[in-house]
């Protein structure tokens, strides 16, 4: 494989053909080439959670996997969780604003993603189990109390 | 974008060791949560990156009756998620629970973290203690080496250019040791560990046996703590007992300091943990007395 060979993949379920650099960031294809810039990129280097993505259905850290592996896969962003034509917000995303849970915003991305990814998991999880799945997702605003509030919150909607 | 890499993709192991035999340059890649981050650094700065994501020959959970067989591109959820290995090998479950947070978890590998030779990484000191072995591959044949022959240095290892981790095998342990695993650090979720203490002995007959005791962020390497385990082999772990092994410590690990932590802290640390490990085996000694 080398940089002239696109790589196909789908993106919150459009078929997508990026004519990229193999060991390209997935953040980078799908902020600049992608133009979808609600994934944030924090650290850059795995230790922030602001990049996650699900792959195939895999909490995933965008700024750590080359595009190449996404060759045939399936990833969902933030932009796809909840379509704008669908008008209606994912239950995370709803709990989130309900209980207060977003502050400056900039982790909220990869906490829904996150905790959208558990709650496919586990439909009922712990306080516990919640604080586990998160640990992986910084915020430095809420303090983290209200966004796991949400996520039990969203776990008993229908 | 990245155009200064080229990209690999084999199909095979053996088209992947080929590669390799022809030229031993390409890195190999696997779950990427290392190798990515040292491209951003500009650590790596360009070469071909040899894409293992795709083989499925290194893949699998093996469990043998005699030990446990996983393949080197096992990921930590992989190890989590599967109940009947992660009741056979605690020490690597409990390890393989508090690597990185669960996105990294998820793609992660064993064989990665392996190659990549942190002194700091979580998963050394349980395999150690757990008598592990790692499979080396080339066109030249298969190998198997122990995981304290494997480990050389900080970020080195007996790998040679041509060769790739294929497998790791880990040894069934008594199923009634006591077994105990702790990664200390700035916080308890993701995070990367300052010192690590995986240890495990068996009882018998009032005494323990088997001990195993194996440490990380101490040394260049992870390493087994060999005079303290030789000074409670055995033992019914009276007081001077714990207190030889302690002492014993102070030959076997030579902290540093980092931008992560002193070398006075992780003294104190790697003391503490090792008290902890007594601890559980006076429990264990003693409901053994008792029943």
């Amino acid at each position: 494989m080398t940089a002239a060979t696109p790589i196909e993949l789908t993106v919150n379920g459009v078929p997508r053909r990026v004519g990229i650099p193999p060991a390209s960031r997935l953040v980078d294809v799908l902020r600049d080439a992608l133009g979808l810039t609600g994934t944030k990129e924090g650290c850059g280097e795995g230790a922030c959670g602001a990049c996650s993505v699900l792959i195939d259905g895999v909490l995933s850290l965008s700024c750590l996997v080359p595009v190449a592996q996404c060759h045939g896969a399936s990833i969902v962003t933030i932009e796809g969780l909840a379509p704008a034509e669908l008008r209606r917000l994912a239950p995370v995303q709803r709990a989130l604003l309900e209980a207060g849970g977003v502050q400056c915003g900039f982790c909220t991305p990869g906490v829904v993603l996150a905790a959208h990814a558990l709650l496919q998991a586990r439909s009922r999880p712990t306080l516990e189990e919640i604080r586990r799945a998160l640990a992986g997702n910084l915020c430095r605003c809420t303090g983290y109390t209200a966004i796991c509030e949400a996520v039990a919150r969203a776990a008993t909607e229908p | 974008m990245r155009s200064t890499f080229g990209w690999f993709r084999p199909r095979t192991l053996d088209e992947s060791l080929a590669r390799l035999a022809e030229d031993p340059a390409p890195v190999p890649i696997a779950g990427g949560t290392n190798l990515m981050v040292q491209m951003t650094e500009g650590v790596l700065r360009d070469g071909e990156l040899l894409d293992l994501s795709g083989l499925e020959e290194m893949r699998g959970i093996e469990l043998a009756a005699d030990e446990t067989r996983l393949g080197a591109l096992t990921t930590y959820t992989d190890v989590v998620s599967h109940g009947p290995l992660a009741g056979r090998h605690r020490l690597l479950a409990a390890a393989a629970a508090v690597s990185g947070g669960w996105a990294i978890r998820n793609r992660g590998t064993l064989g990665g973290n392996l190659a990549n030779g942190s002194p700091t990484a979580d998963t050394p000191p349980a395999l150690l203690a757990s008598d592990a072995r790692v499979e080396l591959a080339s066109l030249r044949g298969r190998r198997w080496v122990g995981l304290g022959d494997f480990q050389t240095g900080p970020r080195r290892t007996l790998r040679a250019a041509d060769e790739l981790i294929t497998r790791i095998a880990v040894p069934v342990p008594p199923a009634r040791a006591v077994c105990f695993y702790r990664k200390v650090g700035t916080r308890r979720g993701q995070v990367i560990g300052k010192v690590c203490l995986a240890a495990r002995a068996e009882i018998a007959d009032g005494r323990l046996a088997g001990v195993r005791i194996a440490l990380g962020g101490v040394a260049p390497t992870a390493v087994r703590a060999r005079q303290a385990e030789s000074c409670l082999e055995g033992k019914e772990l009276g007081r001077s007992d714990g207190i030889d092994a302690l002492d014993a410590l102070l030959d076997e690990i030579a902290p540093v300091d980092d931008a992560r932590s002193t070398a006075s802290y992780r003294w104190r640390v790697a003391r503490a943990l090792l008290e902890q490990f007594l601890e559980s085996c006076r429990s264990a000694l003693e409901k053994s007395s008792g029943s």
